[in-house]
């Protein structure tokens, strides 16, 4: 009776905060807007900027053939070679084409007549994607044109996407807008409501009552539960019903994996909380140790292999990364527990591990 | 002024008195640079590739030798049979499979076509389509050397026509990912100090109570305020330059354009950055209210601001509310001037830009200030 009064109080405090409460029910909900149609590193629109010296009928059909493959957007036309540097400088091109002069002229009495591409790579990735796309474009228009000499030796590409064959990004934001969520409103949530009790100096309050430590915690945890839960239910249905998103695997098996990571997540509130004095730190400790980790070191943008062999050893303590490995092989290749079995038990040590060290860690008495 | 320098003297002690707090500020940028720019990388370098040859004739040996050469790929294995093709990607052992089926080379020789198949893990969309663009060149560039080495003659009296493209990479020619990382990673660093710091540490005054105190002193509101900010607007200048010499020193980040350019720059930007904490705080009353709105719009701040994905990629409306996210607008600008060597006449609409943005924010934070609780 004592400890659910003591629930209901927690809950009066998240409840009265509807400011809080609106952007954490919103909060998946934008960024899972923002991830499904706003982010994207395809090439669409990229601005650039022709430096026709010939201006004839090959370099104009050439530029019609880039314009209108939705992949560019002519920025503006150059008529000399000085102004390349002036145009990129300004930041307004990501890559600019020259044609020789006497394009046409040179192709058909010569044979051969060229094209140089700049491109800006202060963004390699995507200099390295424009100059392909350029080069596959030209190099289409060029095929086209030569229908009737048949070019010998044509090695064929059947490239084939696999788990996600339209290159949708909803499988990688799904996942980790899940942990990144889960973490917020579990670890760094929790680990702040706790310590704001010691720096206002109403845990005193609370360690006198006859309210044990234990049920100090889970009072203090089992609203942030409630609601991570939540927030993870309306992540997996905008994720289906907005974008598609087929879940392969046990929907049952997703779920209970959940709650294993949100409970692994309130340890570690927990655990920063025992170490925190203030709330400015224990919000400082969990976004530098929780969120940024978990965010970067996850595989959830940015794929592990890439990194160093250190940091790559480092991302083995990220229970971020086994919870990630894990909803992706549900959601998309639907494996079962008899594959992940392994990350599963990873993540119940980690939360083993967390909950011991808090459990040793919470003070009773005041310093 | 004096009382300004008091205050500013208070805060100062506070956070130099801080046990946890000063090494985090202190620690931080070395961190977040020496982690994040290894960690926040689409640069392909190790590439798992699986070769399935079951043709294994020296056309197949040499493409399989074409991505072995590569610096870009990691090759697992090579069999002779298709079999495990699917479960190395099941099993996450490859990134990419590459099948290059029995007669090969025979069907090339004799239809004058033949096909290979790339399966490509397209779980992480736009890593899939970095490692589908590298793979495809490098065939495609094995295809063209192979016609001309067979055709070692144009074909009797054609003149097949052929463009010559040739192309460069400005600003960064051995396409360094970690000059494209580092100066994105520091106006990281800068905004969260700038927003998360200084807006927290009035809402701390509020409530441990201590903000009652300083409402019934002659402290008024403008030197309240100012003392508030500036040193956290100090402490933020300082990271940047920290930053910028570590980025210098550690990985080699080009500073082509003028330092004092990026400085006046980043002056403005932190007022504004500074004012939105303030606002921020002004609106809330506990710390966790405080950090949580801040924490929403730093995430959105960030993920739209270029950082990891081009401005350009994002769909029209996008870009039109990009318009109210200073971060954006600085991580072009520390570009530009940084790699580019972008002078004041290139930058000079962002400067206008945020400093209206500065004076809009602090004027709706101040007047939104009461000094009464």
């Amino acid at each position: 009776m004592k400890f659910t009064g003591f629930i209901r109080k927690e809950f009066y405090h998240i409840f009265r905060d509807y400011r809080s409460l609106v952007i954490l029910i919103g909060m998946p909900v934008i960024q899972i807007l923002l991830f499904g149609y706003a982010i994207t590193t395809d090439i669409k629109d990229a601005r650039i900027a022709i430096l026709d010296n010939s201006k004839d009928i090959v370099s104009m059909k050439i530029t019609d053939k880039l314009l209108s493959s939705g992949y560019f957007k002519l920025n503006e036309n150059l008529s000399n070679l000085k102004d390349v540097e002036k145009s990129f400088r300004k930041g307004k091109v990501k890559e600019v084409i020259i044609f020789e002069s006497n394009f046409t002229e040179k192709l058909n009495k010569t044979g051969k007549a060229g094209i140089q591409i700049i491109a800006d790579a202060t963004d390699p990735n995507t200099a390295n994607l424009l100059v392909s796309y350029t080069n596959a474009i030209i190099t289409n228009y060029q095929s086209e044109q030569a229908k009737d000499v048949k070019i010998p030796y044509r090695i064929e590409q059947d490239v084939r996407m696999m788990f996600n064959p339209e290159m949708k990004s909803v499988y990688m934001f799904i996942p980790g807008t899940m942990v990144i969520i889960l973490m917020l409103v579990c670890a760094m949530m929790t680990s702040i409501s706790i310590t704001r009790e010691k720096e206002t100096g109403t845990m005193e309050v609370l360690l006198v009552s006859p309210l044990k430590p234990f049920h100090i915690i889970a009072g203090k945890v089992i609203p942030y539960i409630v609601l991570s839960f939540i927030d993870a239910l309306v992540i997996l249905s905008m994720g289906h019903f907005v974008f598609g998103l087929i879940i392969h695997g046990s929907l049952v098996l997703l779920l209970a994996e959940s709650i294993l990571f949100v409970i692994m997540a309130l340890s570690m509130g927990i655990m920063i909380s025992t170490v925190a004095p203030s709330q400015q730190v224990a919000m400082l400790l969990s976004l530098a140790g929780l969120m940024l980790p978990s965010i970067l070191l996850s595989g959830f943008i940015f794929p592990i292999e890439n990194m160093p062999l250190v940091l790559q050893w480092f991302c083995n303590i990220i229970p971020a990364k086994w919870f990630i490995i894990i909803i992706r092989s549900i959601i998309l290749k639907g494996v079962g527990l008899k594959i992940l079995w392994k990350e599963t038990l990873i993540l119940v040590l980690l939360t083993v591990f967390f909950v011991a060290v808090s459990i040793k860690r919470f003070k009773i008495r005041l310093e | 002024m004096r009382t300004i320098f008091y205050i500013i003297q208070k805060e100062f002690r506070q956070i130099r008195h801080n046990r946890v707090m000063l090494p985090i500020i202190v620690l931080m940028p070395f961190i977040q640079l020496l982690i994040l720019v290894h960690a926040a990388t689409y640069e392909m370098k190790h590439i798992r590739l699986y070769v399935s040859d079951a043709d294994k004739s020296s056309i197949s040996r040499q493409i399989t030798g074409k991505f072995s050469g590569s610096p870009f790929y990691d090759i697992v294995n090579i069999q002779s049979h298709s079999r495990d093709n699917m479960e190395q990607l099941l099993e996450n052992k490859a990134d990419i499979v590459i099948d290059i089926p029995y007669g090969f080379e025979k069907k090339l020789r004799t239809e004058g076509s033949a096909r290979v198949q790339l399966l490509i893990n397209g779980i992480n969309a736009p890593a899939a389509a970095l490692i589908f663009a590298y793979s495809s060149s490098i065939v495609a560039g094995y295809n063209r050397e192979l016609i001309t080495i067979w055709i070692d003659q144009p074909l009797a009296g054609m003149v097949i026509p052929s463009i010559n493209i040739t192309y460069s990479y400005w600003f960064n020619p051995e396409l360094n990912y970690k000059n494209f990382m580092v100066p994105g990673i520091l106006v990281l660093l800068v905004t969260m100090i700038g927003a998360f710091m200084a807006g927290i540490n009035i809402v701390r005054e509020k409530e441990i109570g201590t903000i009652d105190q300083l409402n019934v002193s002659p402290v008024k509101k403008y030197q309240f305020i100012t003392g508030k900010l500036v040193p956290y607007w100090i402490i933020a200048m300082s990271e940047l330059a920290f930053g910028l010499l570590i980025g210098k020193l550690l990985f080699g980040t080009p500073v082509i354009g003028s330092i004092f350019l990026l400085f006046a720059y980043a002056a403005i930007y932190l007022t504004a950055i500074l004012g939105m904490g303030l606002l921020i705080s002004t609106v809330n009353n506990t710390m966790q209210q405080s950090m949580f709105i801040t924490w929403f719009f730093m995430v959105v701040f960030i993920l739209m601001s270029g950082l990891f994905t081009p401005v350009e990629s994002m769909p029209v409306w996008a870009q039109r509310i990009d318009i109210i996210n200073p971060v954006a607008d600085f991580i072009a600008v520390i570009r530009m001037i940084l790699l580019k060597g972008s002078g004041f006449s290139d930058v000079k609409t962002h400067f206008l830009y945020i400093t209206v943005y500065a004076v809009i924010i602090m004027m709706l934070a101040v007047s939104r200030y009461r000094k009464v609780s």
